[in-house]
């Protein structure tokens, strides 16, 4: 990684709160230049906000941002220079093709015309998309669109950029495609910062901020994040995972249970104990099950051991 | 134009009620739906996933009546799709994650209008109202407005809209897009408890994670079925591989050093490491192990891992798209 002068976006104690809600609460964290960062949470979150106020879009009521060494509310000029910032609706005009709207932001970025070409070339290169130059906007699949939007904010060689959900709605091979570009900016040294819902979608992230109600939960890498669980995490197929279910739900050391398609994921206090217990349980009542493995903990786990079941709203 | 009375005895569909018979959507020269068969069981939480433009949406139009068949057919809660579509809407509840609530309404208002919308009989009315509130737990909450709702409640809300004519097969689509994963567990302890009483759950996606809750799936791909079965038999089964993680140094280089190595099917950064498809775990390890300190990379871990249903997703259909996309 190169030499870390200073952070490529810090966020110092950031506090917004519109009327009834405080939507961002001290949030403080920085990412390096080449880093991938991952702001995760669910709707409501405070992602949104978040980014906005890194843009220089939103005044914080509290705390500072700067992005690229510039204080976004002392010099917004400066940094929107090195940025860029990509909303969930970016406007794309449907009625240009690929290549006009790469033309029209380019020109919105004051990018000279020799170095439009040549950039506009290798991007669309890597994102697989030189062969829909000439389509318009508004026919491509949704995965393209938003690699489009990618494109436009990226024709002016930002050295940060912000996303916000980019890849919300989009299919899983569009969406590898997506992450593909994201690690070439990286290795270029560009910093990122995304946010998704989709706590799955943190792991491909170098580093990620677990974000609940305006407040961070956890920062940390995402091998690092699973490691703070400290419980148990056990998958258990069956072809009646109702049945399983029932027998296991009332176990005691279960701190989560949650039925899937084809089985349980269990998290338990101590996966040694449990596990021939659990077989135990399972035998004597019958009920068919394939070997109880021990499984890495998924970041959801973490997540909903730290929040924390809440207010139940199960139904009986 | 004849039209067939709404609320007919729907055939006998044994345990079965959604079926689907070399189902084939054609517009103009394109086959967006390719002689498709499915038998989806009474009670069953199903999958169905898919790329944008695979035929997902034209299959689930088909499915809800809203789109005719150019052949084959289908049946769902027993009634033909393409003769009986009113009879198949009337029977089944739609919701989408683009909420079909009107957010400026109250909870209780966009509930009237659904059992208007569905025409539950005047006489049932009162008490299909109180079975939605009380299923979507939204008791007390009749006279906030939709729009001021959290998102998991928004999203109960308009499940219990989708069912309160007591369809017995529901379509969700993307149903727990951007909720909270508490409040999304909690969603599916709802659908799954509504299968358990025998409603059909027919459930499109993107997200994996909510694939993962559905007692078995199927991929479409360029309008054709190209995998079936539950989650974890699509994980031992459907790879065209095995999946390894490589934590090694520098991460750029390696990427480009591993797709060319020999075995190699597939590699990508992910998140600080890589992810390889290989043809064999076993043999693979140790060539890779050499393979790269060769070309001066420090190799720190290699193991082999259980695939995603994202990763068997991406790697059925890249099998599949010879080098068109997936070569970007």
């Amino acid at each position: 990684m190169t030499e870390r002068l200073q952070s490529a976006i810090l966020a110092e104690g950031l506090t917004k709160s519109f009327p009834g809600i405080l939507a961002v609460d001290h949030l403080s964290f920085d990412v390096s230049s080449g880093e991938i960062f991952g702001l995760v949470g669910p709707d409501g979150a405070g992602k949104t906000t978040t980014l906005r106020m890194l843009a220089g879009i939103m005044p914080p009521d509290a705390g500072t941002a700067s992005v690229a060494g510039f204080n976004v509310a002392h010099d917004p000029e400066g940094a929107k220079h090195q940025l860029s910032y990509m909303p969930q609706r970016f406007g794309l005009y449907e009625d240009l093709t690929v290549d006009e709207n790469i033309r029209f932001y380019a020109d919105l970025f004051g990018v000279r015309k020799a170095e439009r070409e040549e950039r506009s070339t290798q991007l669309l290169q890597a994102a697989g998309m030189r062969e829909f130059r000439k389509r318009l906007a508004g026919k491509l699949s949704g995965g393209m669109k938003q690699k489009l939007g990618l494109l436009c904010a990226l024709i002016h060689r930002p050295k940060v950029i912000l996303l916000d959900e980019p890849t919300t709605g989009v299919d899983p091979v569009s969406r590898r495609d997506f992450w593909r570009i994201l690690y070439e900016l990286s290795s270029e040294g560009v910093a990122i910062l995304t946010s998704t819902a989709y706590l799955d979608e943190a792991e491909r992230c170098h580093r990620v901020a677990l974000l609940h109600q305006g407040k961070l939960l956890f920062c940390d890498t995402p091998p690092s994040l699973k490691a703070k669980l400290g419980k148990g995490v056990l998958s258990i197929t069956s072809s009646e995972p109702r049945r399983l279910r029932d027998q296991l739900e009332h176990a005691v050391g279960i701190s989560s249970l949650v039925l899937t398609g084809d089985g349980l994921h269990v998290v338990v206090d101590d996966a040694a104990l449990r596990i021939p217990e659990f077989e135990a349980r399972l035998n004597s009542a019958h009920v068919p099950f394939s070997a109880i493995q021990q499984v890495t903990p998924t970041i959801e786990d973490l997540f909903v051991d730290a929040v924390g079941s809440g207010a139940s709203v199960y139904v009986s | 134009m004849f039209r067939e009375p709404l609320l007919r005895e729907p055939m006998p569909d044994d345990n079965n009620s959604v079926v689907i018979e070399d189902l084939v959507k054609r517009f103009g020269d394109f086959v967006a739906v390719d002689r498709i068969n499915l038998e989806i069981r009474k009670g069953e939480v199903f999958g169905f996933l898919g790329p944008n433009g695979a035929g997902k949406s034209t299959t689930i139009r088909m499915l809800c009546g809203l789109l005719t068949p150019s052949s084959g057919r289908a049946r769902v809660a027993g009634f033909d799709v393409g003769r009986e579509p009113e009879s198949v809407r009337q029977n089944i509840g739609y919701m989408s994650q683009k909420f079909s609530l009107y957010n400026d309404l109250k909870v209780i208002e966009n509930i009237r209008l659904f059992a208007g919308l569905y025409s539950v009989p005047s006489n049932q009315r009162r008490e299909r109202i109180e079975w939605t509130l009380e299923m979507a737990n939204l008791k007390g909450q009749e006279n906030q407005i939709t729009a001021t709702l959290p998102g998991g409640w928004k999203q109960r809300l308009a499940l219990g809209c989708a069912v309160l004519h007591k369809p017995p097969v529901i379509f969700l689509d993307e149903p727990t897009s951007g909720v909270d994963p508490i409040s999304r567990r909690q969603f599916w302890d709802l659908i799954h408890h509504m299968a358990e009483e025998g409603v059909t759950v027919f459930v499109t996606t993107h997200y994996m994670e909510e694939a993962e809750y559905c007692n078995r799936l199927a991929l479409i791909f360029r309008g054709e079925i190209v995998a079936l079965g539950t989650p974890s038999e699509l994980k031992r089964k459907s790879m065209k591989g095995e999946l390894l993680l490589v934590e090694c140094e520098p991460l750029g280089n390696a990427v480009e050093v591993l797709q060319s190595a020999p075995g190699v099917i597939d590699a990508a950064v992910f998140g600080n490491a890589l992810h390889l498809v290989v043809r064999d775990a076993a043999t693979a390890i140790p060539r890779l192990r050499s393979y790269l300190s060769d070309r001066s990379l420090t190799v720190r871990s290699i193991e082999k891992i259980p695939p995603t249903l994202e990763d068997v997703f991406v790697s059925l259909t890249t099998a599949r798209d010879s080098g068109k996309e997936s070569k970007a």
